[in-house]
């Protein structure tokens, strides 16, 4: 065998820390545009952001001042809508992936969820207003969550599945063998013991439906008014920023920047709860 | 072969095992078989795990079973109380009884066997979700249970049992998972005793355990056998020889040899056996 020569070696360290320097300039890369998004959010909108935009609703045309209270209150509205139909579907779903199901049919649920995940989010809002809108002849907040919800199913459902397959099955073994039931086994046992990832998939799900715009633009339409009549057209907080973005107001523009400022520390916020739930994870099972 | 006559028991239990199965008093409501076991054979798919098994497991005795991995000893045990079922596409062909009741009848829920015969795994398990109270009683809150005081009562009397109450009887709202090895067995054991099953069904219960943690366990078998029958599935030889007062010894899915654990030691029928007890083979 032969050594190598010093100029082996010098070569070897160049590649070194070529690859490594590569490496970091891609990670920059990947951090930048978050850091770029946060700084010209701040510095555009956190001027607009006052008690005003929580508290009042959208001024005239024309007119300064005003705020995005309906849009607020609208977009938790349609999240709310949304995660009642979209979570028990999703996490039950899950379950079945998990736990029942012969492994033929798993697989095709399994890849139709993963195509479902990858539909791009205005044919849900397409879907919706062919299937609900036109049929009950005007644009709602059912619609618009529902849309949501149709989004947020093959979501949930994937991380639901995921998480319960990381529970040991000796977990399972062990409550069958007191006796107590299948379902029983999966509810108090195996849905318990992966709580943590299950409530993390849903929490994760709401985030990235509550920043979509093109599912609601012919579900929930928005409003410029208060409205808490399910049935009818309800503001949201992407809807506002979009229609306030497009306008020639420069005032308007001021209320959409601040609008995606509120939407994006939201969307913050989920992911910081999201961290604090799963800092335990090593230590518990899931 | 699979179907030998049980040779007549030695030793002072064997004593009064023997005198249960010869002059059933009449005031002596238990049989004196748990299980009589009449040529079982379980599949696996196409595979045969269990061929033709026909043994009656004593009343209040532990019976061990031993043989090679793959023998089908496993297997064997968890037709006991139908956990092999869980595993897909299993076929079952034979007959179990437990205390006279056919455990395959169609009408049978598997919950209730398992209700009435427990089971201890080789890995302790104890459910991390919950405390060592909560452990201990989760059996009987699935069920159903909801009297404060009675849960009270048989969480201590279970650990009591499974001797572990001095030692967690101030920690009982710590998780169970916060125990050591040997503990967390216990409370397993305690757990599994705590819905007070017939029968305790035990696969390789001290295989991960370290020697004194092990002595404990097997010194708990002793004393659990007055008011339970064990059957435990075992790898290590000397424990067989120390706990167990039957031995079976199984090899390919066939029992080769069944009787009283002291025969089987010292003087086994079969070739066999032999080879396998003195180390030759396995």
């Amino acid at each position: 065998m032969q050594f190598q020569t010093a100029h082996q070696h010098t070569w070897r360290k160049f590649k070194s820390a070529l690859a490594s320097t590569v490496a970091f300039v891609s990670a920059i890369l990947v951090i930048a545009p978050l850091g770029l998004v946060f700084f010209h959010l701040l510095a555009n909108g956190a001027g607009s952001v006052n008690w005003d935009f929580f508290t009042k609703l959208p001024g005239p045309v024309g007119a300064v001042g005003g705020g995005m209270a309906n849009a607020i209150v609208g977009s938790l509205e349609l999240l709310a809508l949304a995660g009642a139909i979209g979570i028990p579907v999703g996490v039950l779903g899950g379950v079945y992936l998990a736990e029942y199901g012969s492994s033929r049919i798993n697989l095709v649920l399994r890849f139709l969820a993963d195509v479902l995940n990858g539909v791009p989010s205005i044919t849900w809002g397409v879907v919706v207003y062919g299937l609900v809108v036109l049929r009950f002849k005007g644009f709602s907040a059912y619609a618009g969550g529902l849309a949501l919800s149709l989004i947020m199913i093959p979501l949930i459902l994937r991380t639901t599945e995921e998480v319960i397959l990381l529970v040991p099955n000796g977990y399972r073994e062990a409550a069958l063998a007191l006796g107590v039931s299948r379902w029983k086994t999966i509810v108090h046992i195996v849905m318990k013991t992966a709580s943590k990832g299950i409530i993390t998939g849903i929490l994760l799900a709401l985030a990235r439906v509550g920043g979509e715009t093109a599912p609601l633009l012919f579900t929930a339409f928005g409003n410029h008014f208060w409205n808490h009549n399910l049935s009818q057209p309800i503001a949201a907080l992407p809807l506002q920023i979009f229609t306030y973005a497009i306008s020639p107001y420069d005032d308007w523009h001021r209320q959409a920047w601040a609008g995606a400022l509120v939407l994006v520390m939201g969307v913050f916020c989920i992911n910081i709860i999201v961290r604090v739930l799963t800092r335990g994870r090593a230590a518990s099972v899931v | 072969m699979g179907n030998l006559v049980m040779t007549p028991p030695e030793g002072t239990v064997m004593e009064r095992v023997e005198q249960q199965v010869e002059r059933p008093p009449a005031a002596e409501a238990l049989p004196a078989f748990t299980f009589q076991v009449k040529n079982l054979s379980v599949w696996y798919g196409a595979k045969r795990a269990i061929e033709n098994v026909t043994m009656d497991i004593v009343s209040n005795a532990v019976t061990a079973i031993i043989g090679p991995s793959g023998c089908g000893k496993s297997t064997f045990l968890r037709a006991l109380n139908r956990m092999h079922e869980l595993v897909s596409r299993t076929r079952l062909d034979g007959k179990i009884l437990l205390h006279g009741d056919d455990l395959y009848a169609s009408s049978i829920d598997p919950a209730i066997i398992r209700r009435r015969v427990g089971m201890i795994f080789q890995k302790s398990n104890p459910f991390p979700t919950m405390s060592i109270g909560e452990n201990v009683v989760v059996g009987l809150r699935l069920n159903g249970v909801r009297d404060r005081k009675f849960l009270n009562e048989r969480l201590e009397k279970s650990l009591r049992m499974a001797a572990l109450w001095d030692e967690v009887k101030d920690d009982l709202d710590k998780p169970g998972t916060s125990l050591s090895g040997g503990q967390q067995q216990r409370l397993c054991i305690a757990r599994a005793l705590a819905v007070e099953p017939e029968v305790v069904l035990m696969d390789e219960p001290c295989s991960a355990l370290d020697p004194i943690a092990t002595a404990k366990i097997e010194e708990l078998i002793t004393e659990l056998k007055s008011k339970y029958t064990i059957v435990t599935v075992t790898h290590n030889m000397q424990q067989a020889g120390r706990i167990s007062d039957y031995t079976a010894f199984f090899y390919l899915g066939r029992l080769i040899e069944f009787g009283p654990t002291t025969k089987i030691f010292t003087n086994p029928s079969e070739r066999q056996t032999e080879d396998y007890i003195t180390g030759r083979f396995g």
